[in-house]
């Protein structure tokens, strides 16, 4: 029932991994903003170059197969950057960063990529739970855990909300519903008092028993960073999230959602309530967005409606669109390039909408199904018909 | 036009009486008295435009009627939506193939199955062995109906429907159509675009599920009146949305009006 084993191509995977985490490293480490370049386009010729031996496509099958391999070495992975550079505030907050807006992402790949409910208001649903943690922290003794879950929900309820009038009209004016609602959520913010108005408002840490996250941690005498504790808390989310979209597209459900997204009609000839499915995708997408803001807002310590502008969403959307519809791992790639670069490589910041949207035009012109294409369904990873 | 529905006066399986749809000034159905035997091949013919797949579109609930009722099976069916109708026990296939290319083969035939799959959140996402056994069945059930149209395509159940030609296509959506084992099938030019050959091959693999499926009743919208005059058991000839002849395929044939509206010829 497992898939054959292959010590050659497992060999070849885990080389693989360690020749991406030094690269990493060495990307997140250099300072000069020339190296910096000239690391990208390296890591791009490398790329290009495996592409052309087929080496990306056998290791993409290999381990498409393996979730559980490949889950393995993204934690591992992770965990080696993390511990290279223990006390660099800096990048580790960036790991962070990029573990959190991985997780949000997953859950805008559950609306957009499955049932095709595009979803321009992903920062507004982050920015919920940035807020719902910001307001439950300070002034409740809800455990931290308990408000992580609430942030998640208030971002599903609210949206609850909204899927209404989207469900209404027909897919391009329901993107722009999304939009409205968005910079609504901006301004609300922005003029109300009692969140804090145009200041935003402070956060406490994360505090799990007593164990406080915001503080950096002392190990044998080594300083360690305090966002070490998000990230091994992010990489805990994570896999939980990862899992449970997982599970969601190999199952009935997920069958339903594609089936809602490619062809309406004859979804609704065979049985499938196409509100039913489309409320489900985005109420499941938006606890994801609204727990990943949750716990970005506790690791900030301060929020402000700044954070949550029509660009922010737009930037989950162009992560999505990167990474490859639909296809989970096609997001930590595209998470990784859109959130990392524009900050290391400074020359860049003040174009960057410009660098994304450009990056976007050349994707859906050249390669619609994303940097990393989805594959088939699998129900059950190396299930064979008897 | 007297109903020539003898069959014993035996109440039918599908009955629309007085159907009208309009389309803006578009009369696409008009007053059709239409009725369908339990256990029999109905062939639907007409010319272009003649609102056979109107027909099919107001019956599944795609369309609202303009006037007139549909009763299936003893239930008023009229205006219901297109899921209530497909529960009620009617599925379809479609004139213009109508599959998610993207899918697999067994992912299209199971988005026909939709009624009979467990669609719970926490089945599907909680219980996987309960949702394994569930899968492994179905799997099973899928392949074997498979099996019956083309035996290879059996197994190349999780290939992507966009690289199989259109004859691979035309079985596929049939068997979506049938996996939830529906008292109605409506075939909607399942021939269309095939060779001489594989509509003999398809009609031959249909005939064979009707075989299987005790109790299967088909309405099958058809232009080669070859193939019409070999699989049906009763004819229902439209133009203009309106009834103008109906009976076995000899006798049909034989109406003048069928003749100067339909054949044409002679
Ligand atoms: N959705 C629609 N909107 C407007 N007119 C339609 C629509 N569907 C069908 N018609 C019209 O209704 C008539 C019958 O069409 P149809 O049922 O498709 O014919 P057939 O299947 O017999 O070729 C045609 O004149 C067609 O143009
Ligand atoms: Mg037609």
């Amino acid at each position: 029932m497992t898939a054959p084993q292959d010590p050659r191509s497992l060999a070849w995977t885990i080389g693989a991994a360690i020749v991406v985490v030094l690269y990493v490293i060495l990307l997140l480490g250099v300072e000069s903003q020339l190296e910096i370049a000239g690391l990208l386009a390296a890591g791009i010729a490398a790329v290009a170059v495996a592409a052309r031996f087929g080496v990306v496509a056998r290791l993409g099958r290999f381990l498409g197969e393996r979730d559980g391999l490949l889950n393995a070495l993204v934690v591992a992975g992770t965990l080696a950057v993390t511990a290279f550079f223990h006390g660099d505030a800096f990048v580790l907050l960036l790991v962070a960063t990029v573990i959190i807006y991985f997780i949000a992402c997953l859950g805008l790949n559950l609306q957009f990529g499955y049932s095709g409910v595009l979803n321009f208001a992903g920062a507004a649903f982050f920015g919920i739970g940035c807020y719902t943690a910001a307001v439950m922290t300070v002034h409740t003794a809800v455990p931290h855990l308990l408000i992580l879950f609430a942030g998640g929900a208030m971002a599903a309820a609210i949206g609850s909300i909204l899927i209404l009038p989207v469900l209404r009209t027909y897919s391009h004016y329901s993107a722009v519903i999304t939009i409205a609602f968005g910079l609504l959520f901006k301004i609300f913010l922005e003029v109300n008092d009692a969140l804090g108005g145009p200041q935003g408002l402070r956060v406490k840490g994360m505090n799990v028993l007593g164990w406080k996250f915001n503080s950096n941690i002392d190990i044998g005498g080594i300083e360690v960073s305090f966002y070490v504790n998000y990230i091994v808390l992010g990489l805990v989310l994570l896999a939980l999230a990862f899992t449970f979209v997982r599970r969601v597209e190999r199952s009935w459900i997920g069958l339903n959602l594609d089936a809602v997204r490619l062809d309406e009609t004859a979804a609704a000839c065979f049985g499938l309530n196409i509100t039913r499915w489309k409320i489900t995708a985005f109420t499941l997408g938006n606890f994801l967005i609204g727990l990943a803001g949750a716990l970005f807002a506790m690791m900030l310590g301060f929020i402000a409606p700044t954070n949550f502008t029509f660009g922010d969403s737009l930037i989950l959307v162009s992560i999505v669109l990167l990474g490859g519809i639909g296809n989970p791992w096609g997001l930590v790639v595209a998470t990784a390039i859109l959130i990392v670069v524009p900050e290391k490589l400074q020359a860049i910041q003040e174009y960057r909408f410009l660098l994304f949207a450009a990056m976007v035009i050349l994707i859906l012109l050249f390669r619609p199904e994303g940097l990393l294409p989805r594959s088939l369904r699998t129900y059950f990873p190396g299930w064979r018909a008897k | 036009m007297s109903a020539t529905s003898n069959n014993n006066g035996a109440t039918p399986l599908l009955a629309a009486t007085g159907l009208s749809k309009l389309f803006g000034g578009v009369v696409a159905l008009d007053k059709l008295d239409l009725q369908v035997f339990a256990n029999q091949i109905l062939g639907l013919i007409g010319p272009n435009g003649s609102g056979k797949t109107t027909f099919f579109n107001v019956t599944t609930g795609i369309y609202p009627v303009s006037a007139g009722r549909v009763v299936f099976d003893g239930q008023d069916i009229t205006n219901l939506s297109t899921q209530a109708v497909y529960r009620a026990g009617i599925s379809r296939t479609f004139q213009r193939s109508r599959l998610s290319l993207a899918l697999s083969i067994f992912d299209n035939i199971m988005i026909g199955n939709h009624k009979r799959l467990n669609q719970g959140l926490w089945f599907n996402l909680a219980r996987r062995d309960a949702f394994r056994r569930q899968f492994e069945e179905s799997f099973e059930e899928a392949r074997e109906l498979v099996q019956v149209f083309d035996a290879p395509l059996a197994d190349r159940m999780f290939e992507a429907i966009g690289g199989f030609p259109m004859i691979d296509r035309r079985r596929i959506e049939i068997c979506r159509a049938l996996v939830s084992r529906p008292k109605l099938l409506l075939l909607d030019e399942p021939s269309a675009g095939m060779t001489q050959e594989e509509t003999t091959e398809l009609m031959d693999d249909i005939l064979e599920v009707k075989d299987r499926f005790q109790g299967l009743t088909i309405v099958i919208i058809e232009h080669e009146m070859g193939v019409i005059e070999r699989i049906t058991e009763r004819c229902v000839v439209l133009n203009f949305g309106q009834k103008i002849s109906e009976g076995a395929y000899q006798e049909i044939a034989r109406d003048r009006l069928v003749q100067e509206a339909y054949l044409g010829i002679e």
